[in-house]
């Protein structure tokens, strides 16, 4: 047997979640006591995926075709469940991203895998395999049996450390089998939401809500961000991206992004369960609200209790001096 | 165009999560049950396609007889009929391989999920049931237009959209932005929906690949720290000495 592992890339380069994935099905492949394969598919340089070598990656099958270089599941989960047949892997891991969403599911069909989505953490047992993952959108964790011999574990992003294992890197190439009928979703054009950091990439994230009062006033997030550097991006809550505030895509929250950073800033967010939903897995949450009611503070390890117009400027001054 | 939408039967968003038969099973006492969001935006959207030409609309759930007022609140949004197979959902390799066997003598054009139901939050049916019928499915899809025999979505991708084109039949799971808001039935609606048909069908025999053995809540917060308004700079001091996260 052997542990599978699918390295996504965007636009040909990986990103701290796929080290983050590549740590996490390395110590995976130890507690099963063997051997961790890792597939790329698409147009990634030798150099590139030569930089999971620090994470234990050693083998790494490589389908590099130009036809896979937009998302079509059906041919995604074709190729990796021919590689996985290959390689004789029975535990399959993926990062938990759109793309997993898409193929994952599909290879669990093809392999009659057992899938579990959304992992946080290592399996707590091998024989049988016992794994957590988080349920009812953050507000409990589900222990999951997986029955079947082939298993596939998504994980979530930043919920695994990384553990650097340096080991040399073997690149062999795979010429999957798909057909024209595998395509039948045509990828007609893709378009950049910005060229700024994405809200589930940043380590940090300045969020602000219906409290900081209108379209130009939010804007003191982008000053604040701008202040801690560039692993911090702004955010918002529903209320806001839906008066057009700041756009759609900083939108956190149940129906919008679901986001585990570091540290999060919720200013003039009152804390609907809504949004709870979406950024409980945060490590450290930072509210500042005039209402000293507001269920954010429930949820929050530091507050402010005061008009976040007055405070923010204090707190980037604070960060300018660090 | 005949329409399929699949729906799952969750707790209400802001009940209370809590579990019995020591962390066996969700404690379903006194819970307010919905049709999972993002499925009722998905709906909402097959209901505004239907309308703009012409069709049926058919809603599925795999479930017990407790789920059957869901249902008829999707044929009180205006579904024509629904179907539910009488079953514990008990995982989605299992979900998926019922309405498949339904799918496979229906020929639907479009069959909607959401991207995810939000009590375990797998996001799995769609796909699976995708690659059972051997059909396209597109994830995540927040816009969707028909122009003749072919759709035109578009996706949501890390840190983007992509606009696909695809004829029928596919499956396509809806999230934000496939419709403005969920549609409110009614009163209309409602007293039609109790007229409308509710096909009970059994289950066919399909394996379960994975078990839910136990569940935990996160542990809770210690009390907030609080800091003086005018005191911002100890409050940054915090985060970077004692919390380290900044």
């Amino acid at each position: 047997m052997s542990v599978l592992v699918y390295t996504e890339n965007w636009d040909g380069k990986f990103k701290k979640l796929s080290f983050e994935l590549v740590s996490y099905a390395s110590e995976i492949a130890k507690m099963y006591g063997t051997n961790l394969v890792t597939l790329s598919i698409g147009d990634v340089s030798d150099d590139e995926i030569k930089t999971l070598g620090k994470y234990g990656a050693s083998k790494v099958v490589n389908v590099n075709d130009a036809k896979f270089n937009t998302l079509s599941s059906q041919a995604y989960a074709k190729v990796i469940s021919q590689v996985a047949d290959k390689e004789a892997a029975n535990v399959l891991v993926f990062a938990n991203t759109y793309t997993a969403r898409a193929v994952a599911p599909r290879v669990a069909v093809r392999m009659e895998a057992g899938l579990v989505p959304g992992v946080v953490a290592l399996p707590t047992s091998t024989e049988p395999m016992l794994v957590n993952k988080k349920a009812y959108s953050g507000k409990a964790f589900a222990e999951v049996e997986v029955t079947n011999t082939n298993k596939i574990l998504t994980l979530n992003q930043n919920s695994f450390k990384l553990i650097e294992a340096k080991s040399d890197v073997t690149i062999e190439t795979f010429t999957a089998e798909v057909s024209d009928a595998d395509f039948k979703a045509k990828s007609i054009e893709i378009q950049k939401a910005s060229d700024k950091l994405d809200v589930v990439d940043a380590e940090i994230l300045v969020s602000g809500g219906r409290g900081l009062k209108s379209a130009e006033r939010i804007a003191v997030i982008d000053e604040m961000a701008a202040a801690i550097g560039p692993n911090c991006t702004t955010a918002c809550t529903k209320p806001v991206s839906d008066l057009d505030w700041r756009p759609h895509y900083e939108h956190v929250g149940q129906t919008g992004k679901v986001v585990a950073p570091n540290l999060y800033f919720a200013l003039g967010i009152s804390g609907a369960i809504q949004h709870l939903a979406g950024i409980n897995s945060s490590k450290i949450i930072v509210a500042v609200n005039t209402d000293k009611d507001a269920p954010i503070f429930e949820a929050a390890d530091y507050g402010i209790i005061g008009d976040a117009f007055e405070v923010i400027p204090k707190l980037i001054e604070a960060i300018k001096e660090l | 165009m005949k329409i399929l939408v699949c729906i799952s039967h969750v707790p209400d968003t802001t009940a209370k999560i809590s579990f019995t038969d020591g962390g066996k099973t969700y404690d379903k006492n006194n819970i307010q049950f919905i049709i999972s969001p993002y499925e009722e935006l998905a709906l909402t959207r097959a209901l505004e396609l239907k309308e703009a030409g012409e069709g049926t609309i058919t809603v599925i759930n795999v479930g017990e007889a407790e789920t059957e007022p869901t249902l008829r609140k999707a044929l009180a949004m205006g579904a024509d009929d629904a179907i539910r197979i009488n079953a514990n959902p008990t995982d989605a390799m299992f979900v998926a391989k019922q309405i498949a066997e339904v799918a496979k003598q229906e020929n639907y054009d479009i069959i909607f999920t959401g991207k995810e139901s939000i009590d375990y939050n797998g996001g799995q049916v769609g796909e699976m049931l995708a690659e059972m019928l051997d059909i396209p499915s597109i994830t995540s899809v927040s816009h969707i237009d028909l122009n003749g025999n072919v759709a035109d979505l578009q996706r949501e991708m890390d840190g983007g959209y992509e606009k696909v084109s695809c004829d029928f039949p596919f499956v396509a799971s809806g999230q934000k932005g496939i419709a403005p808001e969920a549609r409110i039935p009614a009163m209309r609606g409602i007293m039609m929906a109790r007229k409308k048909p509710l096909k009970v069908v059994d289950v066919v025999e399909a394996s379960v690949a994975t078990e839910v053995k136990n569940h935990t809540l996160p542990e809770p917060k210690g009390a907030c720290v609080m800091v003086e308004p005018d005191n911002a700079k100890e409050l940054i001091r915090l985060l970077h000495e004692e919390a380290k996260a900044l």
